[in-house]
């Protein structure tokens, strides 16, 4: 892009990390009840494409934690992996155990859904996120 | 509580760790030859298993039938799961090589996607699932087609992807209308409540499942994708393809006609054996006309198609094992002989009949091993395409079908005769230019590996047919259960 846009850089610096802790809050919380990885993926793909937007495509690709294409690999894997300790449990593969850690007063429920669903979010942030910076680097071509 | 879903997750891993190790083709080759030898063993395990118990299922996250995503290994899947691993071990040995190897770091990941899709399509107990697996697939050849990236390479891409969307379509929808009309996608679960609709929606239903399952099958007149695609490809993708897609098709047909909705419907039954010989005999004309040594075998491919459709339209247990033998034998047999292609387009430098010649003073070996395939998809004795045509064959006279038994022997005699066309102008005829060097092979040895190890299976199946004869008699039997 030949013009910056200064004041629009600065708030999105802030808002960047902000958008993201959003995303994570979502995969944890989910929209609707349990956690949702595939609509906090989403969220992260917002903050990915407007980072994009107002700096450039390379930058919010390296904003990342990965390449997208690794990142959404890396993702599948993880979800996959996720199956796996209900097999060592002798239960089919993608069962989900819960256990339950005491934390002094409260109860923490873990489970390895979380795990699953973290890989849906790393996946969709990846995909859905590599698809779009491309898209806005096309753009950025064509100007 | 793993093992009937390996079958998907060794190949699914595979294909992701590729991906993720895409700077290094040294560190692919590795994952890809170690995941194909992992599938292999997965396969025998398999093996062993379902000849000692009838099937071995898993519904994935404990959810109870038939809500849960079912996955069903039986002996037919535990078969074709075998011989797609045994495929992907060729393609992966084929690659180290340096006859027609593909050139790009995304051959390996897709390579063993399509794997991942077509193993999981074969022991889908669940129509969706088995949709999805079809896409997959679907997704990961149009991959391998696109590799190229040249004009040819995209024109065939988009002629699969258009004909293979028609397919997919259709489908979708007869998976909308069976679920709409029944409430259940399960096998199972089906098989119980089909009975219960009316019978007039049921065939219609049924109708439109074969008709997707006849697309994606190469069938006639559905077969246009088959040799508009096959002849673009690097020799591996190429195997792979004729070893695989096809069969993903066949697969569901079987098991649709012969556990899913049985008794099937007379008239579609008829249809069916209508189109299996139309198949059968336009293929093999198509074969005949064309001199482009992948043309002819593409459309070899969806003759040989027509006669497992012949097998099936049957509908009887000896029928359905006929066509289990035959897709077996059809998948290593048409695989070595696109390789065999592969390995003429290197030495003389092209495909086309009319420019090669003299190959056999060059490499006797390979004109040997060319003849043992090719008279194998002739059905010739010992060969192991001599059981497949003469149990279909057999059949076909035990039904009183006269016509089609020997339509069957007539297109036999046709192959032989594109089949010696071949042989004759690509080995026994001196070169058309005088001065005509071969090209060198510099590394021989994995791609003569992978020649060898199909023929060997070739030879054993054509010498010592009965364990498994008996092997696919069981599994017919499996899928009919309890109905005559």
């Amino acid at each position: 892009m030949t013009s910056r846009a200064h004041i629009a850089e600065v708030f999105m610096r802030g808002l960047y990390p902000v958008l993201i802790i959003a995303s994570f809050w979502m995969l944890l919380r989910g929209h609707n009840a349990p956690g949702g990885g595939f609509i906090a993926g989403l969220m992260a793909v917002a903050a990915s494409s407007a980072y994009a937007l107002i700096f450039n495509s390379s930058k919010a690709s390296k904003k990342m934690p990965l390449l997208p294409a690794r990142l959404s690999v890396s993702g599948v894997l993880v979800a996959l992996a996720s199956g796996l300790p209900a097999v060592f449990q002798g239960l089919p593969y993608l069962s989900h155990p819960w256990w339950t850690l005491s934390l002094g007063g409260f109860k923490l429920s873990l489970s390895t859904v979380m795990l699953f669903d973290l890989g849906v979010y790393l996946a969709v942030w990846g995909a859905i996120g590599g698809i779009c910076l491309h898209l806005i680097e096309t753009i950025e071509e064509n100007l | 509580m793993i093992l009937p879903v390996a079958p998907l997750l060794v190949p699914l891993g595979t294909s992701l760790l590729c991906t993720l190790t895409s700077n290094s083709v040294q560190l692919q080759r590795k994952i890809s030859l170690l995941g194909s030898l992992l599938l292999l063993g997965t396969a025998i395990v398999l093996g062993v298993q379902v000849a000692d118990h009838q099937s071995i299922s898993l519904a994935s996250g404990s959810w109870p039938l038939p809500f849960g995503i079912e996955v069903v290994v039986d002996r037919l899947g535990a078969l074709l799961v075998f011989v797609a691993a045994l495929m992907v071990l060729i393609c992966t040995l084929w690659q180290m090589g340096d006859v027609d190897p593909a050139h790009s770091s995304f051959f390996y990941p897709l390579l063993h996607g399509l794997v991942a899709g077509s193993c999981a399509a074969f022991i889908a107990a669940d129509l969706f699932n088995l949709y999805v697996w079809f896409e997959v697939a679907l997704i990961c050849s149009l991959g391998l087609l696109a590799q190229g990236g040249t004009l040819k390479h995209l024109d065939a891409t988009l002629k699969y992807f258009a004909l293979n969307l028609v397919g997919t379509l259709l489908l979708l929808t007869a998976v909308a209308l069976l679920y709409g009309a029944t409430g259940h996608l399960n096998f199972n679960a089906l098989a119980m409540s089909v009975q219960y609709v009316n019978p007039a929606i049921m065939q219609a239903v049924t109708g439109l499942l074969i008709l997707a399952f006849l697309v994606k099958a190469a069938a006639f007149p559905f077969f246009a994708w088959l040799p508009a695609s096959y002849h673009t490809l690097p020799a591996p993708s190429l195997a792979l393809f004729s070893a695989l897609l096809s069969k993903i098709g066949i697969c569901a047909l079987i098991r649709t006609l012969s556990s899913i909705f049985h008794p099937s419907p007379e008239p579609l039954l008829s249809m069916l054996g209508i189109i299996a010989v139309l198949s059968m005999i336009v293929g093999v004309l198509g074969a005949a006309y064309h001199w482009d040594l992948r043309r002819i075998l593409a459309f070899h491919s969806i003759s040989q198609v027509g006669y497992m459709l012949l097998a099936m339209a049957l509908s009887t247990r000896a029928g359905d094992a006929a066509a289990i033998f035959f897709a077996l034998h059809h998948s290593l047999v048409k695989a070595g002989l696109f390789l065999c292609a592969a390995m003429i387009f290197k030495l003389s430098g092209h495909y086309d009949l009319r420019k090669v010649g003299g190959l056999y003073a060059e490499k006797p070996g390979l004109a040997a091993i060319f003849l043992l395939l090719a008279l194998s998809l002739v059905g010739i004795p010992p060969f192991s395409g001599f059981w497949g045509k003469y149990l279909i064959v057999r059949e076909c006279l035990v039904q009183g079908e006269y016509l089609w038994a020997f339509l069957a022997l007539l297109v036999g005699a046709l192959t032989f005769y594109s089949m010696m066309k071949i042989w004759l102008e690509a080995f026994w005829k001196p070169h058309p230019s005088a001065g005509w060097q071969a090209a060198k092979i510099v590394k021989p040895i994995p791609v003569t590996t992978g020649l060898c190890l199909l023929s060997v299976i070739i030879l054993a199946i054509g010498l010592f047919p009965e364990p498994l004869i008996g092997f696919v008699n069981d599994a017919a039997n499996h899928l009919r259960g309890h109905a005559p």
